[in-house]
């Protein structure tokens, strides 16, 4: 079987945190009774007439300048034409040729391997309805619809088809995430809708230069979906290649439930979408002096933070990547750093324990209850001796259930070290005592027997002798 | 020359019903009226931007302030059917 490769090019839609519609002064909240944040305009009733929020273009141009786009001095906007009931009108409001922002890129890094990823366009648009199907779209009698999302205001974001593999279409899209989350422009959350991804994919023999018809994939709410769809759609992609079939040009929806992409019904004459200049809307002039003043408004973006946490923070580049990764994560790990100064230790416990619990949880860093200052106080009481380090994971534990400061859970639950001299040496004797077998082993040289002995300690003392104390103690005892 | 299937197309995207009778005589005007604006192509245009709007206007924005909604039997009025607060529509593929 010969080599493939694949080649998938990602179009992402980012509702923009703005208070009102692109084109109307009705609420964007999220949420709301069905029909109920309506005006005209949101209705395309006859005369109305829609105009642009500036904070829409600023948040565009913002999102365009952090992507390493070059900002349009001239834009405009245009209807898209099509039939469909999430629109009122017949036709969205997006734009065609003169987009606010072009020629990007961002930079991924995939098993270690740096890869810039192309952005072809950032452009702005209108949100459509929402459609609510009774069972599947397939087999609805009705459907019934909420036009409060129509004209939320969304960029979407097209990016050049330089990705390979499922894995690179993930690291872009999770720098993509990152990056408009650092600029505070949307909060870009999948499972409600504020990101949204579609996939164009393509499969072709290994060396060869021309491209294979595409599919389109829609309906991944998800990475992982996005991730499952992705592996499959090569899969069935190579397969027919195979067997000696053709792919068909198409829009393939994931199937969650069944792991698989379907054919979608395709709306006749779907890409005919005669778009022209809306009339009711006056171009775009962007002064220089605009662009530069939304360019110093733009925080450290990820990238910058990571080179930053390894130049100033000594932390290893993996260390630095997860924890840039989110600007609230990041935010998080700084504010301990600034507390307890030991930016390895703090980093290990938020990569190993934090993230560990907060993926089994599938909790964000908004939803943590643990606060910097607990997590550095934490530290401190294993610096200072008050616990070990093994009872502080357990503590720890405790802090991110309850959100209880660590100095009450170790008071409450009597968990302060034992660094009493007489009360260790008694239960090392005890211990010493009790398992004359480990301790001929011991001493006939198999030094591992120690770490039993010391086992025996710490359970015997529910974990809270000092660690450092028992080790010296017993080895002092056996070797004497 | 604008032909039959043209029309049908185009009726067909504006989800327009025509008789065979009607195809014919849209198909004769329609080509009438481009004929009449392919005039425009004799023009030389080098050099002269393509226009975006046709008024000289630029930059007309509105701050990011709510206003007042429609209250949602208003929102419903001119819907021809409706349930709950949702406008009901037929099947859609």
């Amino acid at each position: 079987m010969s080599q493939y490769e694949a080649v998938i090019g990602l179009e992402v839609h980012v509702e923009l945190k703005t208070n009102t519609k692109i084109f109307c002064n009705s609420s964007t909240e999220f949420g709301a009774e069905p029909n109920h944040h309506i005006c005209p305009v949101c209705l395309g009733l006859p005369g109305v007439l829609p105009v642009v929020n500036k904070k829409v273009v600023e948040y565009a141009i913002k999102a365009g300048l952090a992507l390493n786009c070059k900002i349009a001095s001239f834009s405009k906007f245009d209807r898209k034409n099509y039939y469909y009931p999430d629109l009122p009108k017949n036709y969205q409001i997006s734009q065609y040729d003169l987009p606010i922002a072009e020629h990007g890129y961002l930079d991924i890094n995939v098993g270690g391997k740096e890869k810039r990823i192309g952005i072809t366009r950032v452009h702005m648009e209108e949100d459509a309805g929402k459609l609510i199907h009774q069972g599947t779209i397939a087999t609805t009698p009705f459907s019934l619809v909420d036009y409060n999302r129509t004209g939320v205001p969304l960029i979407e974001i097209v990016s050049e088809p330089d990705m390979r593999s499922a894995e690179e279409a993930i690291a872009y899209l999770e720098k993509l995430k990152a990056i408009i989350q650092y600029t505070g422009v949307s909060d870009c959350k999948m499972q409600e809708g504020s990101l949204r991804c579609d996939a164009n994919i393509s499969v072709r023999p290994a060396g060869q230069q021309e491209l294979g018809t595409k599919t389109e994939l829609k309906n991944m709410n998800s990475f992982k979906a996005l991730h499952k769809a992705l592996a499959y759609e090569i899969e069935r992609q190579i397969e027919v290649l195979e067997d000696g079939g053709k792919i068909t040009q198409e829009t393939r929806t994931w199937d969650e439930a069944r792991g698989v992409t379907l054919t979608m019904r395709s709306k006749e004459e779907a890409h005919d979408y005669r778009y022209f200049p809306d009339p009711d809307l006056v171009p775009l002039v962007i002064s220089e002096e605009w662009v530069k003043e939304i360019q110093y408004a733009i925080p450290e973006l990820p990238d910058q933070r990571k080179e930053r946490f390894v130049r100033e923070l000594g932390l290893p580049d993996y260390d630095a990547e997860v924890l840039t990764s989110a600007k609230e994560l990041a935010d998080f790990y700084e504010q301990c750093v600034k507390i307890y100064n030991n930016p390895k230790v703090i980093s290990n416990w938020i990569m190993g324990d934090m993230l560990k619990m907060m993926n089994a949880g599938g909790l964000e860093i908004k939803d943590v209850r643990v606060k910097p200052e607990q997590l550095a106080k934490l530290l401190q009481l294993i610096d200072n001796g008050t616990i070990s380090g093994k009872i502080a994971k357990n503590v720890f534990e405790e802090m991110f259930n309850s959100g209880m400061d660590p100095e009450i859970i170790v008071r409450e639950k009597g968990l302060v070290q034992i660094s009493d001299e007489g009360l260790i040496e008694k239960v090392v004797r005890q211990v010493v005592e009790a398992n004359p077998k480990s301790v001929d082993d011991y001493k006939n040289g198999k030094k591992q027997a120690l770490g039993f002995l010391v086992g025996q300690v710490m359970k015997l003392t529910k974990g809270k002798a000092n660690p450092g104390m028992v080790n010296k103690m017993l080895s002092d005892m056996l070797d004497n | 020359m604008i032909s039959l299937k043209d029309v049908e197309h185009v009726a067909l995207l504006a989800r327009l019903e025509l008789n065979e009778e009607e195809k014919e005589i849209y198909t004769k005007q329609l080509s009438d009226i481009l004929e009449h604006a392919r005039k425009l192509q004799d023009l030389d245009t080098t050099g002269i931007q393509p226009t975006a709007h046709v008024l000289p206007i630029k930059n007309v924005f509105r701050e990011d302030k709510a206003g007042e909604h429609l209250p949602v039997e208003k929102v419903l009025a001119n819907a021809p059917e409706k349930q709950d607060h949702y406008f009901k529509v037929p099947k859609i593929v």
